[in-house]
């Protein structure tokens, strides 16, 4: 039994005659209980026919049916004989309005096709939102709908709730694509018609205006709407843990130049490919706190990172299943390792950053020097602290960073001899100091450098990261 | 690290500037005999100009008087300022741009030229303040200027260059001149 009172007879022959489907009838009569809109639309079309009839049928003082606006009116034997042909083939008539998209569009059917199209692709999910894409014409049908029975125009029934698994499914019109065109003449569209645009556009035109160009009620559509195919997104989920890297000749991210790949793999590709597979996602982001070049190992602790994986289809794992990970990571190379590997949100991946710029690491350096040197000649550096070194950006990386002298501290050093002309350096830096430079000197644009400190040529022959001292993610025993 | 690794020693260890850098070089600059330039190309395209080993300020024992950067009334490669990551701001310089005057005590001058096209991103101070670095050290501390040339350009400019090899082969061709009998 549908919700309606007399006084809304009247708008309901209006709106059938005009070619409106059973459910946007209801919902410019302003229904909102769920369950008339849940019956399917051809026993609501039944009960509104029937519901008009017994108006029809029924006692003369009926209230007359409200003024039409300026513009088109159809007397009253053209709206009986509309609505009896509405009676006739109700059922297989396009809303002007909705365009078929609340007739058989939201019927039981084509639910089912959209649950069976999301089971297809196999996503892991407590909840979703459906987002549905409308043709931006509906704006249009709709106004003019309004502008027909003069009543308040009601927004669209969907609700939407947080979730984090969307949805998406897209109706298209093409016959009617060109409803739109008459608002160009408005400022505030051009030539793109989106539902945003559209919108916009009729909120500004004004009535008389409309009624010129559109008519009301909608000229019938031949057909209904189309239903394009379904799109699942998932939200990204967020991987990270600190990593270690072996071998000096493995860039962090893929090494291409024009196309070509200049060196096998990466440490980024390495790390994501286990996390990819064990996700569904189907794509990555990568980033660490900081980087090293291709040719240094990183050892100790390791270096944290955390991996945005994108539109996962599988996004929680337990803590044991991401301890098979990691170890499936750190079986499929011994060229990197991973540990504390875990998933983290969004915001703490902030912390990350600010280790890059704020935290002091440590470093390892083979040292050539070309006049021979003893172990007391190179003593005295170990009682160097807070060295202030001056670095204008190194020449290495002056192609894609701007010129600037960077002051950095050298909190600490300590050397180990290994023969006349090879020693190994130990440092422990503020972020952001290049150590190769303050080995060699680049040029003489790092000062003071190792060269200065010891009177001698130097060299770096091999450098590893000992430590990056920043206490995130947290540690994960093992 | 592991101590049994590989160490070259110190005659085959290659430098900073064999392991990154490319070594081309404009003999005989504007005609002058033997006024030779070198410049470092890095494998980022970023190029140092630096005096070879053959130019006259580095022989016969000269010493430099000073160097001026002053190139013309209105330019002064001191005054090159250069911002942000695509450098904007610096001097354009063209093949034969000069890029400063060196006066020796003998009072012998020579004009150092750019030998690339390109931005000129820094020139060196260093030896404004002690000139004695361009002798000791030509090749690293006493460079002259670090030019960034335009990215499509990066492979052409080496075009009008000469390689290590045909670079030597002219000083060779040189050094048999002399000796000839005129």
């Amino acid at each position: 039994m549908l919700p309606l009172k007399d006084k809304d007879k009247p708008l309901v022959q209006k709106l059938l005659a005009a070619g409106c489907c059973a459910r946007c009838v209801l919902r410019f009569c302003c229904v909102g209980l769920h369950a008339a809109y849940r019956q399917p639309c051809q026993d609501s079309l039944k009960e509104l026919q029937a519901f008009v009839s017994d108006a029809e049928n029924g006692k003369s003082e009926q209230a007359a049916a409200p003024e039409p606006a300026e513009g088109n009116s159809t007397s009253h034997d053209a709206l009986e004989q509309s609505v009896s042909e509405a009676q006739a083939d109700g059922a297989s008539r396009v809303c002007v309005c909705c365009l078929g998209i609340l007739q058989q569009l939201s019927e039981h059917t084509q639910a089912v096709k959209v649950c069976v199209a999301v089971k297809a692709e196999n996503y892991e999910f407590d909840s979703l939102v459906l987002s549905v894409s409308l043709p931006a014409q509906l704006c249009v049908r709709e106004v003019s709908v309004y502008v027909c029975v003069c009543v308040c125009l009601l927004g669209c029934v969907f609700c939407w709730f947080q979730s984090v698994f969307e949805v998406g499914v897209e109706f298209t019109h093409p016959e009617t694509d060109a409803d739109c065109h008459f608002l160009v003449c408005s400022p505030s569209l051009q030539s793109v018609f989106t539902r945003m645009a559209v919108v916009k556009a009729l909120e500004k035109i004004p009535a008389d205006k409309f009624l010129k160009h559109y008519p009301c009620p909608p000229p019938r559509p031949a057909g209904s709407c189309s239903f394009q195919d379904v799109q699942c997104l998932h939200v990204a989920v967020f991987v990270a843990g600190r990593y270690n890297k072996f071998c000096r000749s493995l860039p962090q991210t893929p090494w291409v130049i024009d196309g070509e790949r200049r060196m096998e793999s990466s440490v980024e590709e390495l790390i994501a490919a286990p996390i990819l597979s064990a996700f569904r996602a189907d794509g990555f982001n990568f980033s660490s706190s900081g980087r090293e070049d291709v040719d240094v190992r990183t050892l100790g602790n390791g270096r944290p990172f955390a991996m945005e994986l994108l539109n996962p289809h599988r996004s929680r794992l337990s803590r044991a299943e991401m301890k098979q990970l990691q170890e499936a990571i750190n079986k499929s190379s011994d060229k990197i390792r991973v540990r504390d590997l875990q998933i983290v949100t969004r915001e703490a991946t902030g912390r990350m950053k600010e280790g890059e710029e704020e935290k002091t690491k440590s470093y390892t350096a083979l040292v050539w020097t070309q006049k021979p040197v003893q172990k007391d000649d190179i003593a005295f550096l170990d009682e160097i602290k807070e060295l202030s070194i001056d670095q204008k950006t190194p020449l290495r990386v002056l192609h894609r960073r701007a010129l600037a002298v960077r002051q950095r501290l050298v909190h600490s050093m300590s050397t180990r001899l290994l023969d006349p002309h090879h020693f190994y350096l130990s440092l422990k830096t503020q972020a952001g100091t290049y150590i190769k430079e303050f080995v060699h000197g680049d040029f003489g644009r790092t000062k003071p450098n190792l060269c200065e400190l010891l009177k001698t040529d130097t060299d770096i022959l091999e450098l590893d990261v000992e430590s990056v001292d920043v206490d995130w993610p947290p540690a994960i025993p093992e | 690290m592991d101590g049994t690794e590989q160490r070259e020693t110190a005659q085959a260890a290659p430098s900073v500037i064999d392991r990154y850098y490319t070594r081309w070089y404009r003999a005989d600059m504007k005609g002058k005999p033997c006024e030779d330039h070198c410049v470092l190309q890095h494998s980022n395209r970023i190029c140092v100009i630096t005096l070879a080993e053959t130019h006259p300020i580095l022989q016969s024992g000269r010493t430099v008087k000073s160097i001026n950067y002053q190139i013309s009334n209105g330019c002064s490669r001191l005054n090159n300022k250069v911002s942000g990551k695509s450098k904007r701001g610096g001097q354009f310089l063209t093949d034969f741009a000069p890029l400063c005057r060196i006066t020796c005590t003998d009072e012998t001058e020579y004009t150092i030229y750019s030998c690339i096209r390109g931005r000129l991103l820094e020139v060196n101070e260093d030896i404004l303040k002690r000139p004695a670095l361009l002798l000791e050290k030509p090749s690293t501390e006493g460079y002259i200027a670090v030019i960034l040339p335009k990215f499509e350009e990066s492979k052409s400019i080496t075009e009008n260059l000469l390689s290590r090899e045909e670079f030597e082969e002219v000083v060779s061709k040189r050094a048999a001149a002399q000796t000839q009998p005129s």
